[in-house]
């Protein structure tokens, strides 16, 4: 990973730019922090139906040649780890030499998420669903979270540290949509429920804006203006029928990660200890309390014990978390903006850096399917 | 019969795949696919079963009751017909004698009682029998 680029970050709907050219805007960025000419990008990899066509973007930045155009199948941010994991794949098979990761928003121009269907008759999956009332991500996931909350005595305190974690980050960070709006637990408390158990500030933003980060191979890493970041591991997937529809899949109260965690570690060869920093898709808090049980950071059944402020607060934590205020409260760019900072915090470049961070992992996408992980490391853990 | 929601919200329309399903509701019966093979249960509705890849599937009446395997209060409504709704119930009941195959429907009563899960539930057909295409959607209470 040599080269990353952001635009600014706005409110849902106030981007005085259009999607595409916001993706523009974030690929040039990229390639500027890279040293890398834009005609040189031959691969494009992105996720959750990005509208940005990769031929449009090849003829539009003049790449000399197209060799890789790929999408990765899925909604919400589960794709965030997964286009990275097939860019590097692409890489890695020589089907391309430099392939951008990106994912561009502007809801303004193209309509919100968390809307219910504005239609009269519904029909297939959802007709078992939206007529109940059961229609937007929040509700979606909120019935796997309160599962798992009754099967594992998880209380409501455990998701907020989530939330303070994310909004303490954000007030180092002037990028941050939620800079200057501090959270305590009085106001988190006090905050209205979106649905229970989740409260406002469990749910994240809306958001316009893009970001963009280029792959190149290892043994061209060293070649660029900044530090690189090596991907040791990338991986998405889910478990059994975890498509099964109408909340059918048998294993139900999961972020979907029990399968794939596993094989992250192994293929990076690291174990959960050696994490120095971590990103954590926020859709929903829930979801970030069940990624990290199931990337083995934390027993299941110790929570309420695991999940307090102080561990996942940069500076002095022991695991710090989302680090820029993450999609709660930096902004919600799908999750790809998680894994730019991952890549921020090996470069020692966070507004929360961690001291010595070697190994920097990112969570995308909780309870959809398929989900996806990756492992980013310095120099020094090859 | 009004509903436990209030008017507005999509109405289901039957599909090809799960047209049986709603027609036993109008009829006061739940009605599930079940595999012609292996007499399994799945839902939701597919054309094949996931177990033994037969694709010749019917729907079965099952016993109209379950318990609550998940639920959640929804406060903040997504959708206009729901402005002035209040908090309601959603909830998710399995159903132990079609092999744990979930439903989705509204719990009955007062939307702010306390929801147990694991407790036991009874099917309540709710029929909008005013509609324009009339239907009926599949609700619970407690047993």
């Amino acid at each position: 990973m040599v080269g990353v680029g952001e635009t600014d970050y706005y409110k849902a709907g106030q981007s005085p730019d259009a999607e595409f050219k916001l993706t523009l805007m974030a690929i040039i960025n990229a390639c500027e922090d890279a040293g890398i000419a834009p005609q040189d990008i031959d691969g494009f990899a992105s996720y959750s139906d990005d509208r940005a066509d990769p031929s449009h973007l090849a003829a539009a930045l003049g790449c000399k040649e197209l060799r890789f155009a790929n999408m990765q199948w899925g909604g919400g941010g589960g794709g965030g780890s997964g286009a990275l994991a097939n860019a590097a794949a692409a890489v890695a098979t020589g089907m391309a030499e430099c392939v951008v990761v990106f994912r561009g928003l502007a809801q303004g121009q193209f309509g919100r998420f968390g809307q219910g269907p504005r239609r009269n008759v519904i029909a297939g999956d959802m007709a078992h669903t939206v007529p109940y009332g059961l229609m937007s991500p929040a509700q979606m996931f909120a019935m796997k979270v309160q599962r798992f909350m009754h099967d594992h005595g998880v209380e409501q305190p455990a998701l907020r540290s989530i939330s303070l974690a994310s909004y303490h980050h954000a007030q180092q960070n002037p990028r941050a949509v939620m800079h200057g709006r501090p959270l305590d637990e009085e106001k988190y408390d006090a905050s209205r429920w979106i649905v229970e158990p989740f409260h406002l500030f469990d749910c994240c933003l809306e958001n316009d804006g893009a970001a963009a980060m280029l792959v190149v191979s290892a043994e061209r890493a060293g070649d660029f203006k900044n530090t690189p970041a090596y991907v040791l591991s990338a991986l998405s997937g889910s478990h059994y029928r975890a498509g099964a529809s109408v909340h059918n899949t048998p294993d139900y109260a999961t972020s979907t990660f029990k399968t794939l965690a596993p094989r992250l570690y192994e293929m990076a060869g690291v174990r959960p200890g050696d994490v120095d920093v971590l990103q954590s898709y926020e859709n929903f808090t829930g979801g970030v309390l069940m990624s990290i049980v199931e990337h083995g950071f934390c027993e299941p059944d110790a929570c309420n014990e695991f999940f307090v402020k102080e561990r996942l607060q940069a500076p002095g934590g022991d695991l710090p978390l989302n680090t820029s205020g993450g999609n709660l409260a930096e902004c919600y760019m799908h999750g790809l903006g998680l894994n730019i900072e991952a890549v921020r915090q090996l470069r020692g470049q966070s507004t929360n850096q961690v001291e010595r961070a070697e190994v920097s992992m990112v969570i995308s996408g909780p309870m959809v399917t398929p989900v996806s992980s990756c492992i980013y490391g310095s120099e020094a853990t090859l | 019969m009004s509903g436990y929601l209030k008017p507005g919200l999509p109405q289901p329309a039957a599909g090809e795949l799960d047209a049986p399903f709603w027609q036993g509701l109008r009829d006061e019966q739940l009605l599930l696919q079940r595999c012609d093979s292996c007499q399994r249960w799945q839902w939701g509705p597919e054309w094949l079963c996931h177990r033994c890849h037969h694709f010749e599937l019917s729907f079965a009446a099952v016993s109209p009751q379950g318990v609550i395997y998940s639920f959640e209060r929804v406060w903040h409504p997504v959708h206009p017909a729901l402005k002035e709704q209040g908090p309601y119930l959603v909830v998710l009941v399995e159903l132990p004698q079609a092999d744990d195959v979930r439903v989705v429907g509204n719990l009955l009563g007062d939307p702010e009682q306390p929801v147990p899960i694991g407790a036991p539930v009874t099917a309540v057909f709710e029929h909008h029998n005013d509609a324009d295409d009339p239907f009926t959607l599949l609700q619970w209470q407690l047993a």
